[in-house]
């Protein structure tokens, strides 16, 4: 899948799935605080992207997963 | 000194309307909410008969965060709630205020369950269950939801008492405020409507399987019933102490005069005819009053040929030959289970407060024991001011409650 597309893919569904206008988006701005994710809603955004893209984010990988910028190339670099 | 306890407002999601005018029509006129569900054939059920209710959507009520750990019965359940608060006058400032408290019937959620489970099973990892599924799957979750959108802060339970669930909530609350503990609580019973739900119970061949004829095949005390219909939702019940309902200028539906219960310590699945009685006769003991003033019966009655034989035998051991009439109102809903307890005294509440008692529907012909009841099959115009509720449930619960108009 081209980057770009990927990128729309994944922010559609993290849009519609929290609830936030995707253009907030960007790719420095990070996740956690763009989509108000606590503790058990990152489970979510984790099971998501596991459901929509095949890629599993590990607990371990998650620190390296702040942004949307680091979203895109994780998901992209493990399809 | 035991408080008075009275109902200051109601709220239903059911099968025969979704509020308490559309509830009480539906009633008057004989509604059936029963329909054939194809999906239910597709997965191999013996019966395709059950209530029909749409799930609420409520993305534009509750944020995200409240409604991911919301399985469905949680989601009638809350429709409910905000409709017998509202009735009920209590808005989110007096919660804030004030300790309320919640204690609601729901003894299942299967489908968290189960969609929980088979993720374990296909993907090896317990992440992908997402965050919701252990308060979906929880038999509190009605209460934990409830508890928390409402921002309620006095006792919080939940009653897994099968299908007597919503009726010991109802008794137990009021035993709350009766000594004192609590002036107000959120009362009810939820029931989650979906086929694998109930999967496991249409195998034991409870169900009828009249399909051909879905709204006919709820047929309590009928000669030619051949098993209960499936259905749910949800139904809320706001009681208080009279005191409480006074100072606050209330309106008062009725109040509760007692609450008597039983266990029958015998068959998981048979009820015998000692049990229920004893719980009537307890009920009837500890309201102060005569068989007599007793108005109208709603019975537990479900279209199960040992039910609804032990219940009318019990029925008769305490009426008697008094003219008092008995319904099932399950002939229109089918049987709501966990919620049955509370909406049938919504059911019951709504024929006292608009002088009418609704058909038996499809009670056609009367066996032996349903003959020596009176069970009338149309709506008929009475004016009662005292009615009796029974709920009995699996493994040999039982619940009764009588209510007074006030």
């Amino acid at each position: 899948m081209e980057k770009e597309v990927l990128i729309e893919k994944i922010n559609t569904v993290l849009s519609e799935e929290f609830e936030v206008d995707a253009a907030e988006f960007t790719p420095d701005a990070d996740i956690k605080e763009t989509l108000q994710l606590d503790s058990l809603s990152l489970v979510d955004m984790v099971a998501l992207i596991d459901a929509e893209f095949g890629v599993k984010i590990k607990g371990t990988e998650l620190v390296q997963v702040k942004t949307f910028g680091a979203l895109y190339d994780f998901v992209h670099e493990r399809m | 000194m035991q408080k008075r306890v009275v109902i200051t407002g109601m709220g239903i999601y059911s099968c025969l309307g979704k509020t308490l005018d559309e509830v009480r029509d539906s009633l008057y006129t004989g509604k059936s909410g029963i329909v054939f569900d194809p999906e239910r054939k597709e997965l191999g059920f013996r019966s395709a008969l059950t209530a029909k209710l749409e799930i609420p959507d409520l993305k534009k009520e509750l944020s995200r965060s409240q409604r991911v750990y919301m399985p469905e019965q949680a989601k009638y359940a809350y429709c409910a709630t905000v409709d017998a608060l509202r009735d009920a006058k209590l808005d989110q400032d007096f919660l804030n205020k004030n300790d309320v408290g919640l204690i609601y019937g729901n003894d299942s959620s299967t489908v968290p369950v189960m969609e929980a489970c088979d993720k374990i099973r296909e993907k090896r990892d317990t992440t992908l269950c997402g965050s919701g599924a252990i308060f979906q799957s929880m038999n509190s979750t009605v209460t934990m939801n409830l508890g928390c959108i409402f921002k309620l802060r006095g006792i919080n339970l939940s009653i897994s008492a099968a299908c007597a669930s919503g009726s010991h909530a109802i008794g137990l609350g009021a035993m709350f405020i009766q000594n004192g503990l609590q002036d107000i609580i959120v009362c009810g019973g939820a029931q989650e409507v979906n086929p694998f739900a109930v999967g496991s119970f249409d195998g034991i061949s409870a169900f009828s399987t009249r399909e051909s004829d879905p709204t006919k095949a709820s047929r309590p005390f009928d000669r030619d019933r051949d098993g209960l219909v499936p259905g749910g939702g949800a139904a809320t019940v706001i009681i208080e102490s009279y005191e409480s309902a006074v100072r606050r200028g209330a309106h008062i539906y009725g109040e509760i005069l007692s609450y008597g219960f039983s266990s029958n310590g015998d068959h998981i699945s048979s009820p015998n005819v000692d049990g229920p009685t004893k719980s009537l006769l307890m009920a009837i003991q500890r309201a102060g009053i005569s068989v007599d003033e007793i108005g109208y019966v709603n019975a537990h009655a479900t279209s199960t040929l040992v039910g609804d034989t032990n219940e009318a035998k019990a029925i008769y051991n305490v009426l008697g030959d008094r003219r008092i009439e008995v319904t099932s109102t399950k002939s229109q809903t089918g049987h709501e289970m966990w919620m049955a307890g509370a909406s049938e005294v919504i059911y019951s509440m709504l024929m006292m407060k608009n002088d009418f008692i609704a058909g038996n529907i499809n009670f056609e012909n009367p066996d032996e024991n349903s003959a020596r009841l009176l069970i009338p099959n149309k709506t008929i115009t009475k004016h009662f001011d005292t009615f009796l509720s029974n709920s009995f449930g699996f493994g040999g619960t039982n619940s009764t409650l009588i209510i007074r108009n006030l």
